[in-house]
């Protein structure tokens, strides 16, 4: 060993050792974090699912509710109502909310001047965060009151609660799409509404389906605007009629807890965990739209 | 002029005259002299005025990036923008197609005559002055598409779309790129390797039919062989476009470029420090009798 060679570093010291403690305590706490996080969720999906078990059945998908009087034999009883219920109010607000949040997230990005387009995203993150059950006055004050209720009412009321997380997601989106693509599409003579449909859109399009996805899970799960636009619905039947109030899965959650019945208890939870998995269903569908962008953008078919 | 069309022949440009053939002249103090042996002096070329530049003072935010340039490009050659970093190459040469318009801050000064058409004036659409004179970018930025839909992009949106398939040949075989992709028009062109995918940007470039072709720094992401043949294609492409390219690399402009246009940095009057023209001439002159000191310090490896 030549005699100042550098070998001093290589032996463990007392400094080392502390920072080496520190480096543990940190990583040990970042993923104690994580797994309380996912435990929360266990423990959640785990609790509706094993309460509500009971409840899912052949019936509970393909039957109406019925009322129960009490005497006598149980009739078999479903929420196939609120399901299609909750998919016709949710869809119709998709229709509704995705124009305007695309729309509006193009002119944020692409058009606003600078200026403006902060003071709009800043007023969208306000928006953002009203409470459902605002919105749901709102709708109620001016589309319910004198007119009745509709679940195409509700729609609206979740449709407002989406545009900004839509909107949002997508503006978040379209700033990935790097400056050189709407470069290449200027400097052959396109003019900026067309760079922006035929180029920036498409590759910004998984990206806008996972956002309005999400936003649309979060939806589904709202209860206060329904309370007050699509409440006053006939359980027992099947109906398919937007212009009426429609029974719902959330409101079939709502007025099942209520009840002095543990059955309609047992269904609420069976109802909750129907809503879960749909919630689940349509995060993975996102995510496999996300995926696949990504893959094309990379050139893989 | 109320309506401005952009057809060199509606604005009576000639075709240059029949190129003569040159001996190669000596060359005293060259940097590189066997770059500049084989080079026809630019001279004697046919001088056809595509672009004049009128003092020209571009700024962003009211800080000028280059002043009062003033110079002509001509028909049919290759016109090389050197100088050092920061010098304002870049903002010159997206001037000349206005891609700085979508800048917020961006200002322009002075006049910049296309076929005496000033590019400048209120009156003209810069989408049109696009379709006109094309632009290649330093990094290859293929569209996300398949290769033939990369080429036929330009003319679709142009309404071009008779013989579309004819079309993308033609500009995909002008690129130097038919016989590679040919079996694969359908693949991404984000497969292609990087000087592939600047030679399909330049087929996008050239499928529309310009009348120039800007390129800023086209070869600086690619390796040597991408780049010697995107200079290669350069040097074919010159007989029917007007090509003017930005490039650090001074033997590239040795090599490709009939006329050099140095720029370097100045301080000016309220000590901002901006881009000037020091010295244009042919090629030739700029790399082995330059007139101006910096110019010379720059081509010798003195200063840059």
């Amino acid at each position: 060993m030549s005699a100042n060679a550098p070998t001093a570093d290589l032996f463990r010291t007392e400094n080392m050792r502390r920072r080496k403690i520190v480096n543990k305590v940190v990583e040990g706490g970042a993923t104690i974090a994580a797994l309380l996080a996912v435990a929360v969720l266990v423990i959640v999906v785990g609790s509706v699912v094993s309460r509500g078990w009971g409840a899912l059945n052949v019936d509970f998908f393909t039957k109406s509710q019925t009322l129960y009087s009490g005497f006598g034999p149980r009739p078999a009883s479903g929420i196939s109502n609120a399901i299609v219920g909750t998919l016709i109010i949710i869809g119709i607000a998709i229709l509704m909310a995705l124009p305007v949040a695309v729309a509006t997230a193009i002119y944020l990005n692409e058009l606003a001047p600078r200026k403006l387009a902060s003071v709009l995203t800043l007023a969208f993150d306000v928006l953002n965060g009203i409470p459902a059950i605002v919105l749901g006055i709102f709708v109620f004050v001016f589309v319910v009151v004198g007119h009745g209720q509709a679940a195409w009412k509700a729609s609206f009321a979740l449709a407002i609660l989406m545009v900004p997380m839509i909107a949002r997601s997508t503006q978040e989106v379209l700033a990935l799409v790097p400056i050189s693509m709407r470069e290449a599409s200027l400097a052959l003579g396109a003019a900026k509404w067309r760079t922006t449909l035929s180029v920036v859109l498409p590759q910004a399009v998984g990206g806008i389906v996972t956002g309005a996805t999400l936003a649309a899970a979060r939806a589904a799960g709202e209860t206060a605007p329904l309370l007050f636009t699509t409440a006053l619905y006939d359980a027992q039947t099947m109906s398919f009629d937007p212009r009426q109030p429609i029974p719902s899965i959330p409101m079939f959650i709502f007025t099942s807890a209520e009840q002095a019945d543990p059955v309609l208890h047992q269904q609420a939870w069976g109802a909750a965990a129907v809503l879960i998995g749909i919630i689940l269903i349509a995060s993975l569908i996102a995510r496999w739209f996300a995926d696949r962008s990504v893959r094309r953008l990379k050139g893989e078919r | 002029m109320t309506e401005v069309n952009y057809s060199s022949k509606d604005i009576g440009v000639q075709k240059p005259t029949e190129q003569e053939t040159h001996e190669a002249v000596g060359v005293q103090q060259a940097i590189d002299p066997s770059l500049l042996a084989a080079k026809p002096p630019a001279e004697t070329l046919a001088r056809d005025r595509v672009f004049s530049i009128e003092s020209l003072t571009a700024s962003y935010g009211g800080t000028p990036a280059i002043r009062d340039v003033s110079f002509e490009i001509y028909q049919r050659m290759v016109t090389a923008i050197i100088g050092p970093s920061g010098c304002g190459k870049s903002t010159f040469i997206r001037c000349l197609n206005r891609m700085n318009d979508v800048i917020p801050g961006f200002k322009t000064d002075g006049r910049i005559l296309y076929h005496d058409v000033d590019l400048m004036a209120k009156n003209i659409d810069a989408v049109g002055v696009r379709r006109r004179i094309g632009m290649v970018f330093q990094r290859p930025n293929p569209f996300p598409k398949s290769i033939y839909e990369n080429i036929a992009y330009g003319p679709r949106i142009l309404g071009l779309k008779k013989d579309l398939d004819e079309r993308v040949e033609k500009a995909l075989r002008q690129a130097a790129l038919w016989d590679e992709v040919k079996d694969r028009l359908k693949r991404s062109a984000w497969s292609l390797s990087g000087g592939q995918q600047q030679r399909l940007c330049i087929a996008r470039c050239l499928a529309i039919e310009p009348d120039v072709i800007l390129m800023d720094e086209p070869a600086s992401a690619l390796d040597p062989i991408a780049t010697t043949r995107i200079e290669d294609l350069m040097h074919d492409l010159k007989r029917d476009y007007t090509i003017v390219v930005v490039t650090h690399n001074m033997q590239q402009a040795a090599r490709v470029a009939d006329m050099t246009a140095f720029f370097s940095i100045s301080k000016g009057d309220e000590g901002h420090r901006s881009g000037v023209l020091v010295e244009y001439d042919s090629t030739k002159t700029i790399f082995t009798q330059p007139k101006d000191g910096r110019t010379e310090d720059y081509v010798t490896g003195r200063f840059g």
